[in-house]
Order: structure tokens, then C-alpha cells, then sequence
């Protein structure tokens, strides 16, 4: 039996809004995945330290803080420091992110942005087929 | 069986010639009598005919509270509203229909728009653009650090200094902030939490510095940690010392600044994080109600603290819900203070509030669209008597608004004061059967959760809802509704144009509003530059001070304002408050 996918749902940083990360963590574990939400106010360092220790498939971090370009780097970078690899991971993002912002995230290692008023069935797909290319990869 | 002309007969002359009490509630009762007959007739030879032919849209109509919205309403669904009691006159009790006897003919609501970014010389600047384009009053938007008690150098503030809102560390900030702008002829807003006192701290200090004389200074800070707990999550004390130096505020702001309002008592956010109307209004009132009572305990003379209280609510897309729940709020108000808390002074039993257009009603799809949306919710909040308000812009969904965005989301309101016609007579829709009926059953359902929460304080209003704050009564009920709301959407029942319904492939036209990069390194640097350059003997003391009325239960607020005006940094004085109550992790519930 394929091993179930696990995913990590975190809110980084100062920002309080935890509306969106809830409703999408709450369906991702109806839609059958493993799902960690971390809590609020995490620092990019305990995010990645629970990616690492949880070993996760998929990362989905929430911002609506507008500090996205600062801290989802930084995660990436600590969970290579904790010894992930983040290359293998599916990294997403979701919240407030301006469009002009989505290719240099990417290019920074994020694999999907998915901005308010995304259903989150595409997320479900999403994940499911990423993570299966991922897979295939390793 | 009586001759129905015989009856109307009978009626019309007992109704313009009533002998006795009794007269009148028997016409009131054939008329009624009347109602229902023509009620009958119309179901069964009008409705029934044409519905079977011509079904309805849908099985079931329900608002966005899932209340249940029939067809039609009529005198007989009102018929236990009493006028005098329940409906009445505007400035005068209950208030159902505004605080004020003239309202909007006496002056329009202020029309006040959040901003800020940046530095505070960048804020500065939008203010003073946006009080050229007419607008009327000054709202605050503050950047993370600053709402969560952090100063600029924190490692935790990286990559938020000067996002969401202005950077403020110390005085110094403030005094830019306010440059050019005299605070006797501003009232400003502050949405500010955790550090309120140090804000309000600040402000007095300018006032001082512009020799303006504090009972003169016109303003809010939001105040409200409940709703921090139960929706907003900018969290730094535990509850019960938040509450604490909540009242401190209360007991020294009404001594020393009576024009400003200590509190804004908040459902905007408890709304943004999914709760429905009913519950927004419910949990609002709820924690109106403990912050009076720990004022009551603290020994202050309620009707001189009323005066400073304010409301803040959400103005979302169910345009008649919104409009009865204002009214309810206001007369739940009445209630409370004048019956529960023997308020003596009437203008103590209003409830004056601000209301925001909801910006989780925002879509980052056409976002143009989102200016219609604004306008239906700004309607809304004026139909329903709001004192001030703040009109979202269409971009929002993407990021802070762009200049263009914000002068249309000013445009909306002005269009609405100026061209609409709808602030010419108050409450125009108090008397609709609907909205009465409305108004009532939003009433009574916000009455069954303050009874359940009154139970979980077995008794006290204040109790129960730091109990609900601890058993996680407030979370579930606001993450169970938002969750149901979006499985309604995930599933096509609820549509949103534009979402899941009229969707078009679209590039994003619209310009978007970047902060500057450099801000944070600007900011640390100035900082820095304070630090070095104020007396730090002053400051210790001050901090010294501070941190012995904390731990002796004094009011903190006399140190908070020596401590501000010898230039410490807000994250100075929050440090110190957090090594004495210590810090609040939330639990996670999903």
C-alpha cells in the first residue's frame, strides 16, 4: 500500500490570520492526508524543525503578513541546515501574495501559490499529483 | 359568522374614536385577525397556483448566518415587536433606530480609513493625502512588531518591519507620525492591542508637546484582547492580566483623557475569522459586558466610563442581516446597561460603534468586483447607524491598497453620503417586516449565546468568557462556522461571482503597492541612534518603576508614560510587563 501522504500546515511568523491555514488543514484531513498543523506565530526555524522531525511529504505555509518573501526562504534554507532536503519536499504557499511575486518564489523553491478564493479541492489535486512526481523522482 | 364589512366598520370607528385600552388591543387584534385571512386567501389563491406551475429557486433560502428566510413577512411577524417598546425613536431608548435624534442630518458618519506602511514619514504622508481628499478622521494601521509588543531590531520582526502598517519603536516615530497634524482638530484612530496603553501613552505625550490640553485629545484604541483570544491572535499576556491592565486603562483614561474612547470593543475580527453575524454580534456584546464588569470590580462609576466605550463591527454581504444586526446591537446595549448594570446616565445605554466592510468578502478574482461588494456593505453599515467607517479597496485581497484603490474605496462612502439620498431620514427601514422581524430573531439568538456563556461564568459575564477562552467555547463555534461556510462553497451552494461562479481567465491589471526594503534597516538604525542618544538613566527608572506596579497590582499606566516620554521602546515596556504576567501560547484546535 502507497504510504499516506503527510502534510505540514504552518503559520510563520507574527501574523495572527489562521482562518485560511485552518479550513485547508481541516479538508486536507478529510481529503485523507496526514495532516501537523504547527500553531500560531512559529519562527521559520520551528517550522522547519517539524517538517524534518515529522518527515513530511508536502509543506504549506500560510501568510497574510506581506513578510512571504523573507521567511518562506528562510524555512527552506533551515530545513536543508536541519537536514532536509527541501528539493524533495512539495513546498506551498498560501495567503496574500501579490502575482508579481509568484515566479521569484518559485524560483526560490516553492512549488504552488494558492491565493484566497482557490477551492480547495485544487489544492487536494495538486498535492496528490506533486507529490506522486516527487515520489517517482526519489 | 360576523359580516366582515360589519367588522371593518366596528374597527374603523373604534380606531379613530377608542373609548378604552381594551378597544384598542381588540382592534389590534382583528386587524391582525384580518391579516391572517388575507394570508390564507393569498397562499391559497395566489402563491399555491403560481408555485405550482413555476416552482422557486430553491428548496430552502438561508442567510449567511443559516437562518432561514421565508418568502414573505407580514403584520403577523411582527405582531410580538412591540413599537413603543422595541422600535421607539432614534436618541432615545432602546435605540433600535440610532444613538442620535437627527443622525445623518445632523452630520454624516466620520468617514475614516485605516492606513499606514512603511516608516512613519510614509504614513505621515498618506494621511495627509487622504485629509486633503476629504476625509475626516485618522485610523492607524500598525505593522506586526508593533502590534505584537516588538521592537524593529527583534529577530522576530524580520521581513515584517513596515509591512502590514506603520513601525513604531519609540516616541520618536510618533512625533514624525503626527508632524503637521494638530491633535485638536483630529480625532484618530488606533488599532493597536496588546501595547495599547504604551500607544495611548504616545499620543498623550504628543498632545503635551503641541500643548494641547488632554481633556481636549479625540481618539480610540482598540483595545479589546478578548477578541484577540477568541478570533484575532495577536497575543502576547495571558488573559486575565490582559484584562488587568485593560481596566488600568479604563481607571486612568477616564481621570485623564475623557474625550478619547479606551476601547473598541470588536466583532470585525471575531466576523473575519468565519463567524456568522449572529455569533459576531453575540460574542461582541458577551465581551462588552466582562469589561464593564471588571470595571465595576475595579470600583469605577460606570456612567462615567460609558462614555468612552465603543463598538466596532463587520459589514458583510447579507445586506438585510447586516442592518438588523446593528440595530439589535444597539438595543441588546440598551438593555444591558440601563436593566443589568443600573447605568443612571442614558447617554451611557448607547452603543456608538465603527463598522469596516468585511475584508474576507474580498476576492483576489476581478477584483474590481470588490468595489461593489464595498458599496452593498457600506449601504448596509449606513442603513444600520453607523458612527464612522472604514470602506475596504478592491485590491486587498492582493496586498495593501494602492492610492487609486483607497481614494475609490473614500469615493464609495461619499457617493453613498452625498448623492444616494439614504442619510436623509433615519432608520428608512425600521417598520419593514422583514427587518424587524430580522432585527429580533438576531436579537434573540445573540441572547441564547450570552445566557450559555453566562452559565460557563456561573453567573458572571467576565468569568464566562475567560472560561470560553479556556475550554475553547469561542474557537470552535468560529472555526465550526467558517469551515461549514466553505464546504458550502467547496460544493457550489454558496456562490461567489467571480470564485466559483462567471469565472474568466484574467491577467492582474491592477498596480500593487510595494513597501520599500529598506525600511527595516532604516528603522533599526534609528532606533539604534535612540538608544544611544536618550537618558538611560531615565529610562531604567522609568522601567524600574513599571515593573514594581506590576507586580504590586498598581495601575501601570503612570509608568507606562513616564517610561514612553523618556524615548524606551515599546519593546522595552512590553518586555517588562511579559517578564512579570509571562506569555500566552494559544491552543491549537483545528
Amino acid at each position: 500500500m502507497e504510504k499516506k501522504i503527510r502534510v505540514l500546515v504552518a503559520k510563520v511568523g507574527l501574523d495572527g490570520h489562521d482562518r485560511g491555514a485552518k479550513v485547508v488543514a481541516r479538508f486536507l484531513r478529510d481529503a485523507g492526508f496526514e495532516v501537523i498543523y504547527t500553531g500560531l506565530h512559529r519562527t521559520p526555524q520551528e517550522v522547519a524543525m517539524a517538517a524534518v522531525e515529522e518527515d513530511v511529504d508536502v509543506i504549506g505555509i500560510s501568510l497574510h503578513s506581506g513578510a512571504h518573501m523573507t521567511l518562506v526562504p528562510k524555512v527552506l534554507n533551515y530545513i536543508r541546515e536541519y537536514g532536509g532536503n527541501p528539493d524533495e519536499l512539495v513546498v506551498l504557499v498560501g495567503g496574500i501574495v501579490p502575482e508579481d511575486e509568484f515566479d521569484e518564489l518559485k524560483t526560490k523553491g516553492v512549488d504552488g501559490i494558492f491565493i484566497p478564493g482557490t477551492p480547495i479541492s485544487e489544492i487536494v489535486d495538486f498535492i496528490n499529483q506533486k507529490v506522486k512526481e516527487k515520489r517517482n523522482k526519489a | 359568522m360576523r359580516s366582515s364589512t360589519d367588522q371593518k366598520r366596528k374597527i374603523k370607528n373604534l380606531k379613530s374614536s377608542p373609548t378604552n385600552f381594551y378597544d384598542k388591543i381588540w382592534v389590534i387584534a382583528m386587524e391582525n385577525e384580518d391579516v391572517r385571512k388575507k394570508r390564507e386567501e393569498w397562499d391559497r389563491k395566489c402563491l399555491k397556483p403560481f408555485l405550482e406551475k413555476s416552482g422557486e429557486r430553491q428548496e430552502k433560502f438561508e442567510n449567511l448566518s443559516w437562518i432561514e428566510i421565508d418568502r414573505i413577512y407580514d403584520p403577523s411577524d411582527i405582531e410580538h415587536i412591540n413599537f413603543i417598546d422595541d422600535i421607539g425613536y432614534p436618541g432615545d431608548y432602546p435605540f433600535t433606530r440610532g444613538v442620535y435624534p437627527t443622525m445623518y442630518r445632523g452630520r454624516f458618519w466620520t468617514m475614516r480609513q485605516f492606513s499606514g506602511f512603511g516608516a512613519a514619514e510614509d504614513t505621515n504622508q498618506r494621511w495627509k493625502l487622504l485629509l486633503k481628499e476629504g476625509q475626516t478622521g485618522l485610523s492607524t494601521a500598525f505593522d506586526f512588531p508593533t502590534l505584537m509588543g516588538l521592537d524593529s531590531d527583534d529577530p522576530l520582526s524580520d521581513g515584517e518591519v513596515g509591512k502590514v502598517g506603520v513601525a513604531i519603536d519609540t516616541l520618536k516615530d510618533f512625533e514624525i507620525l503626527f508632524d503637521g497634524i494638530p491633535l485638536d482638530r483630529v480625532s484618530t484612530s488606533f488599532t493597536i492591542n496588546p501595547p495599547a496603553g504604551i500607544i495611548l501613552a504616545m499620543y498623550t505625550a504628543i498632545g503635551d508637546a503641541q500643548g494641547v490640553p488632554r481633556d481636549q485629545l479625540r481618539g480610540t484604541i482598540q483595545n479589546d484582547m478578548l477578541k484577540e483570544f477568541h478570533a484575532q491572535n495577536t497575543l502576547v499576556l495571558p488573559p486575565e492580566p490582559s484584562v488587568k491592565i485593560i481596566t488600568d486603562i479604563f481607571e486612568w483614561g477616564v481621570e485623564n483623557v475623557p474625550k478619547f474612547n479606551l476601547i473598541s470593543i470588536s466583532g470585525y475580527h471575531i466576523r473575519e475569522a468565519g463567524s456568522t453575524a449572529v455569533q459576531e454580534l453575540a460574542f461582541t456584546i458577551a465581551d462588552g459586558m466582562a469589561y464593564v464588569e471588571a470595571a465595576i470590580e475595579r470600583g469605577i462609576d460606570i456612567d462615567k466610563l460609558s462614555p468612552q466605550l465603543s463598538f466596532f463591527f463587520n459589514s458583510h454581504n447579507d445586506f438585510f442581516e447586516e442592518i438588523a444586526k446593528f440595530r439589535a446591537a444597539r438595543r441588546m446595549w440598551a438593555k444591558i446597561m440601563r436593566d443589568e448594570y443600573g447605568a443612571k446616565n442614558p447617554r451611557s445605554w448607547w452603543l456608538k460603534f465603527h463598522t469596516q466592510t468585511a475584508g474576507c468578502s474580498l476576492t483576489a478574482q476581478q477584483p474590481l468586483n470588490n468595489v461593489v461588494r464595498t458599496t452593498i456593505q457600506a449601504m448596509a453599515a449606513v442603513l444600520g447607524g453607523t458612527q464612522s467607517l472604514h470602506t475596504n479597496s478592491f485590491d486587498e485581497a492582493w496586498a495593501l491598497p494602492s492610492e487609486e484603490a483607497v481614494r475609490v474605496a473614500l469615493r464609495t462612502q461619499q457617493i453613498i453620503a452625498y448623492e444616494s439620498g439614504i442619510p436623509s431620514t433615519i432608520d428608512p427601514l425600521g417598520g419593514s417586516y422583514y427587518v424587524e422581524w430580522l432585527t429580533d430573531k438576531v436579537e434573540r439568538l445573540a441572547w441564547d449565546y450570552i445566557e450559555r456563556i453566562r452559565k460557563m461564568g456561573e453567573g458572571s459575564m467576565l468569568r464566562g468568557v475567560l472560561a470560553g477562552i479556556e475550554n475553547g467555547f469561542f474557537v470552535k463555534e468560529i472555526t465550526n462556522a467558517a469551515a461549514r461556510f466553505q464546504r458550502e462553497v467547496e460544493e457550489n451552494k454558496r456562490i461567489i461571482v467571480g470564485v466559483n461562479k462567471f469565472t474568466i481567465e484574467e491577467k492582474l491589471k491592477i498596480p500593487i503597492l510595494k513597501v520599500d526594503p529598506e525600511v527595516q534597516r532604516k528603522q533599526i538604525e534609528r532606533l539604534r541612534r535612540i538608544k544611544a542618544e536618550r537618558d538611560n538613566v531615565a529610562v531604567k527608572e522609568a522601567l524600574d518603576w513599571l515593573r514594581s506596579a506590576a507586580e504590586n497590582n498598581e495601575n501601570v499606566m503612570p509608568p507606562i508614560l513616564e517610561a514612553v516620554k523618556a524615548y524606551a521602546s515599546v519593546g522595552e515596556i512590553m518586555g517588562v510587563l511579559k517578564e512579570v504576567y509571562g506569555t500566552y501560547k494559544k491552543p491549537i484546535i483545528i
